[in-house]
């Protein structure tokens, strides 16, 4: 019978702390109301003859005292839970990023280099890994009951994940929303091993090209060249009469929107733009960017990001 | 205000009871005590259905690869579970049952201030209930009791609209019975009652009524909006077409969470009444827990984000919800040491419903603590979705909620009926109840915290003793549950006749024959006494 | 003479007791309507901040001029309801009959023009949402939203009126049966009452439908 689960994070380990301590206060006020009870139950049971004395008449002092410290132990609980959690929300700048994409009833998982993997991650310890997740249909949930995390997966969006490993070793994943029949087959492992076997398998994986280069490939084959410019640079550059903002550097940077708000272009930014553009008009642009809702797959568009990416921070797809 | 009492004294023979025999006299009532008594018997009918669910579920879970070998069968188990204990047992319970009975009794009161309107309300929840059921029996529904789109507006299979069409009736069947016990409390009581002297059930189903007047429309709307989705293939939860599927989930949620303490308001309320009663001690802090009442049903509707730590919503919103979260469990904290505080130099009977309200104490003391961890949002990331949740909220409703209905319906029993149950088996029943509850709920937390999810029909080989240990306690709890059916089914025939106060309580409600006449009162009766005016037993002239 | 008149149901102590308790029983209904409205409204304003050029281009396909007329037809049938409660509280049951007859043929007229002109002209149009949506392009989306919004919330007001004009049948009828006097008239309160909510729930919907984002580029 299994008791233990490995904390096989460092966040996991604080997580369990707070459990405990939860656990520890827990039986502590059992331990006070189930001994009062039948500590009462006992000494003022009807046949007793013990004296009861007169009754206490104000009461509201007695009343101020419990509801004050329960109230500052709560706060206090809140506190620690929310500290922790905090960290969880907020991913490192230079994680590395795997991406995920749900669906009924599998996990795909691909990695910047393009290799792929159905149901499991192989990943590396010791560095911070972010998870950028998305689904094609409805709510999945991504859970590692040993890093003590899950996110909720939403189609039409990108949810993040972030976690940092210190334990090697092969992990449950679960899906954890309730997304049709087959919900409890959408299991799978996390394989955190360290960085040089990690090299090793990604080595050999077999994979036809990174994503970035994939990206560059249907960034043509959609048309986008066709406004963008065939590296990206710009309408003014290419030959269509549109004026399309320039994609190089984009990736990052902050982006002033016609409403005079500024955003910055995140993966939700871009992928936003692509399928809704209607909804976020860039200042001095007109708004006749079409929509590619329904043409281009999740995984196609992670590899588009991924291209654009490349045109950010310069390096080669 | 309250006119003075100027009804002239009725003329009273018999009981409700003996009030005519006729199908058509049950069927077409108006009397709040037969009302009560119509609902009671659908009630029960829905918790032997949900319960039957239960123990499939548990049966499935004895083996990792599931007895029952089909998937999809599991999943309509669970949803139908999950629908028809919600709506059809813990919503309605206590407020139809012993609410309808007890309420205008208590207050001095004849009848409640819409008797039709009560009628009515049985017939929508009747038709709801038929209507589901109807639904979740030829094919059924595989989502879950929580409906989340996009799985049910576009990708789910099964009778997803006429299940929520079933839900949306019997809404409306809550909102008239919260419509009415308002109403009547505003309305109907006796000279004298002030609002301070009202005994603390009365300010229960005050508080839960409201949250049944303002938070039932919200899932109405919300139900509407959902089936619009599934029939034109259109609407606001797809993201796909511009809508927004967490924005169900805050609907939902909104009303979701005010449901819970629906279910557990009324209950504090009864252990309230039992515990004075059979300390033979006044409520200690008696303003205090009534304010506490309140306060539960105003933060009740600030908390609802708490279901979606991990779904996608703000940190800043996590933060708020969480926080607020903490405050509400303080009033139920209050409340629990208000009770012990009464049971403290009291002069204690173990009669059946004081063990049944001894043993919410504990079974809902410990599923609130367990409601601190989820509250903790670093510690919710890791054990949401899983069984600990699960285990959390069944400590509170099944343990809790179920046990206060228990402990409600023995004390009134008599009052009811007009016959006592058999003593032995009614603390028999109380003591299995807790047992096999423990057995069943607590391997579940040990299983959430191991990462088990919930609404899983299969799962890794590790979670299996654990598994078997609850299902085996379901067979325990199931016992629980039976017993009391059958010997309080047998103290209709058999039991012997009860007296018009038979627990020396303190309550207008025990100032009438037991069981009492249509008319509940020949007149009206003053109520100017302060509630829980116990002494200790010596001094006590048993009526 | 000061004998409290004798209610008609034996739970109150007076037929006054009563009549209040019928009105705080209808206010306390209403209360939960608005919750009921409430929640698609508050849906509405948030898919608007969502898809604002969307629902701009749904809100100019809406027929203002039907809409209007409704609203006046709505707002004057409140006014004529409330003659006829001043009429059976001075005793006048004619006048009763009569206002509440003229009430009923607004509403009807008002359902006629929401139902047979404006969505029969939405049908034609092709503003029903589906497949065959008659907004194309960038904007579709947020414009079938907006339409989503407009019949859901048209058809539970329309409900809702159907439902009061039958009351008004029902007042109408009692009336004429002479259950009604000066110093016995609450189900006319109670009714008015709800027929004023339908019409506060419309006062909202028109520049939801009608009004915002009408005249936006």
């Amino acid at each position: 019978m299994k008791l233990w689960l490995t904390a096989a994070t460092h966040t996991a380990a604080q997580v369990d702390h707070l459990i405990f301590a939860l656990l520890l206060i827990s039986c502590a006020v059992l331990v006070l109301v189930f001994g009062l009870l039948l500590l009462y139950m006992f000494k003022y049971r009807a046949g007793s003859d013990i004296d009861r004395g007169t009754l206490p008449k104000k009461t509201w002092r007695v009343e101020a005292a419990w509801t004050a410290v329960t109230l500052l132990a709560f706060f206090g609980l809140f506190i620690w839970g929310a500290g922790l959690y905090v960290q969880l929300f907020q991913s490192p700048r230079d994680a590395l990023r795997i991406y995920v994409v749900g669906k009924q009833f599998m996990w795909k998982v691909e990695h910047d280099g393009g290799q792929r993997e159905i149901n499991a991650i192989h990943l590396p310890i010791d560095i911070d890994i972010q998870l950028v997740m998305t689904s094609e249909d409805v709510i999945h949930d991504f859970s590692v009951p040993a890093f003590r995390i899950k996110h909720d997966v939403l189609p039409g969006r990108y949810e993040t994940l972030w976690f940092h490993v210190d334990k090697p070793g092969t992990y449950h994943l679960f899906c954890t929303q309730l997304c049709g029949v087959d919900h409890a087959n959408m299991i799978g492992q996390i394989v955190a091993m360290p960085k040089t076997d990690y090299q090793q398998w990604l080595a050999q994986s077999e994979t036809t090209q990174t994503l970035a280069a994939a990206g560059k490939t249907l960034f043509m084959r959609y048309g986008c060249s066709g406004c963008h410019g065939s590296s990206g640079a710009g309408g003014t550059q290419s030959q269509s009469t549109v004026r399309a903002p320039s994609l190089v550097g984009l990736y990052g940077s902050p982006v002033t929107l016609s409403d005079g708000s500024i955003v910055k272009a995140d993966e939700r930014y871009i992928r936003d733009c692509i399928l809704t553009p209607a909804r976020q008009r860039v200042a001095s642009y007109l708004p006749v960017m079409p929509s590619f809702a329904g043409e281009i797959s999740e995984e196609d568009l992670l590899k588009i990001i991924a291209y654009l990416k490349s045109l950010a921070d310069g390096s080669r797809p | 205000m309250n006119a003075t009492a100027i009804q002239p004294p009725l003329e009273m023979e018999g009981s409700y009871l003996d009030d005519g025999f006729s199908l058509r006299s049950w069927l077409l009532t108006t009397d709040h005590k037969r009302i009560a008594i119509l609902y009671l018997a659908s009630i029960t009918t829905f918790f032997f259905i949900g319960g039957a669910a239960a123990a499939l579920v548990r049966y499935n879970l004895i083996v990792p690869q599931g007895m029952i070998h089909s998937a999809e069968t599991y999943n309509r188990l669970f949803t139908l579970h999950g629908v028809v204990m919600v709506w059809f047992f813990l919503v309605p319970a206590v407020p139809v049952t012993l609410g309808n009975f007890i309420v205008p009794l208590m207050l001095g009161a004849r009848d409640l201030a819409f008797p039709k309107l009560n009628l009515f309300s049985w017939y929508l929840f009747m038709i709801g209930g038929i209507v589901v059921l109807y639904s979740l029996f030829t094919g059924g529904v595989d989502t879950g009791w929580t409906f989340y789109t996009p799985l049910t507006t576009t990708y789910a299979k099964g009778h997803v609209v006429a299940t929520v069409v079933g839900i949306f009736i019997a809404g409306f069947s809550s909102i008239a019975t919260g419509l009415n016990f308002i109403v009547t409390i505003h309305r109907l009581r006796a000279p004298g009652m002030t609002w301070f002297r009202m005994p603390v059930f009365l300010w229960s189903l005050y508080a839960t009524s409201v949250i049944l007047v303002l938070a039932t429309p919200v899932l109405a709307m919300t139900l509407v909006l959902l089936g619009f989705e599934r029939v034109f293939h259109i609407g606001v939860f797809d993201p796909a077409l511009g809508g927004d599927p967490l924005l169900f989930q805050h609907l939902f949620w909104f009303y979701s969470h005010p449901a819970v303490y629906i279910m557990i308001l009324p209950g504090f309320g009864i252990v309230s009444e039992i515990i004075p009663a059979f300390a033979r001690k006044p409520l200690f802090g008696y303003s205090f827990v009534v304010w506490a009442s309140i306060g539960i049903a105003v933060i009740s509707f600030l908390v609802w984000g708490h279901h979606m730590f991990v779904a996608g919503t703000s940190l800043f919103s996590a933060l708020v919800f969480s926080i607020l979260s903490y405050m509400v469990a303080v009033p139920s904290a209050i409340k629990v040491f208000n009770w012990i505080g009464t049971m403290h130099k009291g002069f204690i009977r173990f009669d059946a419903p004081m063990l049944y309200a001894l043993g919410f104490i504990g079974l809902f003391t410990m599923g609130g603590l367990t409601g601190l961890f989820v509250a903790a949002l670093a510690a919710d990331v890791h054990l949401t979705q899983t069984y600990f949740v699960v285990a959390h909220f069944h400590y509170v409703m099944v343990g809790g909620m179920v046990s206060a209905f228990f402990a409600g319906l023995h004390y009134w029993w008599p009052k009811i009926t007009g016959r006592m149950y058999p003593e032995m088996w009614g603390r028999a029943g109380a003591l299995i109840i807790f047992i096999g509850f423990h057995l069943t709920f607590f391997p579940q937390f040990v299983l959430g915290y191991l990462g088990m999810p919930r609404r899983y029909h299969a799962y890794p080989p590790e979670f299996q003793v654990l598994n078997v240990l609850s299902s085996a306690g379901a067979t325990i709890l199931a016992v629980g549950y039976l017993l009391p059916l059958a010997y309080l089914t047998w103290s209709l025939f058999r039991g012997e006749r009860a007296p018009w106060n038979p627990w020396a309580a303190t309550g207008l409600e025990w100032k009438t024959p037991s069981p009492p006449p249509t008319y509940n009162f020949a007149v009206t009766p003053a109520a100017d006494a302060e509630p829980y005016a116990y002494s200790p037993p010596s001094r006590q002239a048993p009526v | 003479m000061s004998a409290t008149v004798l209610p008609r149901a034996f739970q109150y102590s007076s037929a006054q007791h009563q009549s209040q308790t019928a009105i705080s029983g209808m206010w306390l209904f209403l209360a939960s309507e608005m919750l009921f409205f409430g929640v698609l409204f508050l849906s509405w304003i948030f898919c608007r901040h969502w898809n604002p050029i969307g629902f701009d281009a749904g809100a100019r396909q809406t027929a203002l001029t039907l809409g209007t007329i409704n609203s006046v037809l709505l707002l004057t049938s409140s006014v004529t309801y409330t003659a006829g409660t001043r009429c059976i509280e001075a005793g006048n049951v004619r006048g009763l009959t009569g206002w509440c007859l003229l009430t009923g043929l607004l509403g009807l007229a008002f359902l006629g023009v929401k139902f047979g002109l404006e969505w029969h002209d939405d049908f034609s149009k092709h503003l029903f949402p589906g497949s065959e949506f008659a907004i194309q392009g960038p904007t579709r989306a947020g414009a079938q939203l907006f339409f989503v919004f407009y019949f859901v919330a048209t058809a539970l007001h329309g409900l809702h009126m159907i439902v009061g004009i039958a009351l008004l049948g029902w007042i109408i009828r009692r009336a004429r049966r002479g259950a009604f006097s000066s110093e016995y008239s609450t189900p006319v309160a109670v009714v008015g009452l709800y027929w004023s909510f339908v019409d506060m729930v419309w006062v909202v919907l028109y520049p939801l439908i009608y009004l915002i984002g009408r005249n936006s580029i």
